[in-house]
């Protein structure tokens, strides 16, 4: 696979880590809480700075999260780390109640997402977690594109009121954007403008969408790219002049296609605009070891892959 | 902002009890759910805490200066409900709405719905967790309020209740009392035959905790209890409160789950209210 093509950035968990800290000095209200993961989520950038508003509540994730709820019942905004797999899965049902059904101001924000945690095996690889996130009323879930994106999302979330899950993966990504990036909760970002098709991305698979996009024009099919951060809300109108203008859409997540952003696109697209939508993501199967390349690889998340997907979903058109 | 007025008298404390025991078991027959029997072992523990210990104001639920009270066993909602209304937090006559669509009074307290109930619980072990939470909180904040939260024995049995009093006992949480409403019973009978808790007064101990156990159902060491509770420093306070599920009605009492969940039919309700007696002061309905 080709570099990127602006060099290699951050990981978005370290961007994460240091905009955390920095949020903590401008607002005295934001607490953070992990569970043994802080070196790895990197809160802990945070926690030594403000040793008095950071918990580590060790590894005990449901706890962690009730306590969450109820920090924030005074008006606090809490932070919540830990892998996606522990901070989404373990704690489903207290995520649910404790703090959706009470909507406290918890945002968690899950590193280590999809196959990115690499060589950890899939019992470390959450390729569910945005599905059952996105199942719970009241919660929002973004998924930002590189370590520029991630500063301004947390920003965004930590201004914004309500229950949250942000996903951050492990590896350093690509540089995908500047400092002018701006980023709205409910809003997904075209990046590259086409007629032929659009690919809906989020995460490492933007840039494998581009490239993709990249080698379909040589063979004279024009691509529309949208960076779809912000998967609940869903921007839904982005998606419908998508169907609209292209006819078909693919859509491409280091994540289950079940019940990810391929499901959250479906769902939009035959409710208001019925076209072919093609889903790039892990086919319902467990992920394994690995280095992080070598699985996109495996599990079929790389450009070329993207690309038969946008030929299979053209010829799908009526 | 002035605080509800509190009292000492354990007379008038009992005359309440009887009144909200006649209102849950109204209640429950009223709308035809509801959970009787962990209301009645809890009902002189609240009782006492919200007339003469908790800091609140019914007028300002939201008092910056109020202690916070969390049902961790959510589902003695019925209890709440009567004893907020008593309180002032909204008016006696919509205890008859109790678990009916529309209403406020939602099967297990629902804090967005209902001024008075700090956190929406019901799934057990939750409410023990953010009471934590909100003891951590004041702690930041170096205030003084404190955190209560009424706890199941049968809840003891989730793995984050457990979590939970490992994480109280590591961070001393001494502004956090926990009152265990240990009547014995769940849903299926007693707890010693599903899982059993023992010892569990020394397990609280060994997390960390200060523990003091009392008679749940007399209110002059329940009294004490919370006194001790609110003195001792260093350590969050477990109080076990030995309780008799479905105390006062000999048929609830009797039932093999101290009549957890179910609605009393025509004669179940008869001699419930004829054992109870009338309160002194007038029903909500």
């Amino acid at each position: 696979m080709g570099g990127p093509s602006k060099g290699t950035g951050i990981a978005t968990r370290e961007a994460y880590g240091e905009e955390l800290a920095k949020l903590g000095e401008e607002n005295k209200d934001i607490i953070v809480l992990d569970a043994d993961l802080s070196t790895s989520t990197k809160t802990a950038v945070f926690g030594k700075k403000f040793p008095d508003r950071f918990f580590d509540m060790g590894i005990a994730e449901q706890n962690m999260i009730g306590v969450a709820a109820g920090i924030s019942f005074t008006g606090k905004t809490v932070f919540a780390s830990s892998f996606a797999m522990f901070a989404s899965g373990r704690p489903w049902e207290q995520i649910r109640n404790a703090v959706c059904h009470n909507n406290a101001n918890v945002k968690i924000v899950a590193t280590h997402g999809g196959i990115s945690v690499g060589e950890d095996g899939a019992s470390h690889q959450a390729l569910e977690d945005i599905a059952i996130m996105r199942a719970i009323p009241k919660m929002k879930v973004i998924n930002p594109a590189d370590g520029a994106a991630t500063r301004k999302i947390i920003r965004e979330v930590a201004s914004d009121f309500g229950p949250t899950y942000v996903r951050l993966s492990r590896p350093k990504f690509p540089i995908l954007y500047d400092d002018s990036y701006s980023f709205k909760i409910g809003r997904g970002n075209l990046l590259d403008d086409g007629s032929d098709c659009a690919i809906i991305a989020i995460g490492y698979e933007v840039n494998e969408s581009l490239k993709a996009a990249e080698m379909l024009k040589a063979e004279g099919i024009s691509v529309r790219v949208i960076d779809m951060a912000s998967i609940k809300p869903l921007d839904s109108g982005l998606v419908l002049k998508a169907a609209r203008e292209c006819g078909c859409i693919v859509t491409a997540e280091e994540h289950s296609i079940i019940g990810g952003l391929g499901g959250a696109v479906a769902e939009c697209v035959s409710a208001g605009y019925p076209v072919p939508v093609v889903r790039v993501g892990v086919k319902d199967v467990f992920g394994e070891s690995g280095d992080f390349l070598s699985l996109l690889e495996k599990f079929g998340l790389t450009a070329p892959h993207i690309a038969n997907a946008v030929r299979a979903a053209i010829k799908m058109k009526a | 902002m002035t605080a509800y007025a509190l009292v000492s008298d354990k007379q008038f404390i009992a005359d309440k009890c009887l009144l909200h025991r006649r209102h849950v078991v109204k209640m429950v027959r009223l709308t035809n759910s509801g959970h009787i029997g962990g209301s009645f072992s809890a009902t002189e523990l609240l009782s006492t805490l919200y007339y003469s210990f908790l800091k609140h104001d019914p007028q300002n639920p939201k008092w910056d200066g109020r202690d916070y009270f969390i049902y961790s066993k959510g589902h003695i909602s019925p209890l709440a409900y009567s004893i907020l209304a008593d309180c002032g937090y909204f008016p006696k006559a919509e205890l008859a709405t109790f678990r009916k669509l529309g209403t406020r009074l939602q099967g297990h307290p629902d804090r967005n719905k209902l001024p008075g109930i700090e956190a929406s619980t019901g799934p057990l072990g939750e409410g023990f967790s953010m009471a934590l939470g909100l003891a951590l909180a004041q702690r930041v904040d170096r205030k003084p309020n404190h955190v209560w939260a009424i706890t199941g024995d049968g809840e003891h049995q989730e793995g984050e209740v457990w979590e939970a009093i490992m994480a109280a006992g590591n961070f001393k949480t001494d502004n956090l009392t926990i009152i265990l409403d240990y009547n014995k019973k769940q849903n299926t009978c007693e707890v010693n035959k599903v899982m059993c808790l023992e010892p569990i007064a020394d397990k609280y101990r060994s997390f960390g905790w200060n523990v003091i156990e009392i008679d749940g159902h007399d209110i002059g060491q329940i009294m004490d209890a919370y006194r001790k509770a609110l003195a001792f420093k260093g350590k969050p306070t477990v109080i076990v409160a030995h309780t008799v599920k479905g105390k006062g009605v000999s048929i609830f009492e009797q039932e093999a789950s101290g009549f957890h969940g179910a609605p009393p039919n025509d004669a179940e309700f008869a001699k419930a209210m004829a054992e109870l007696g009338p309160a002194k002061e007038p029903d909500f309905f």
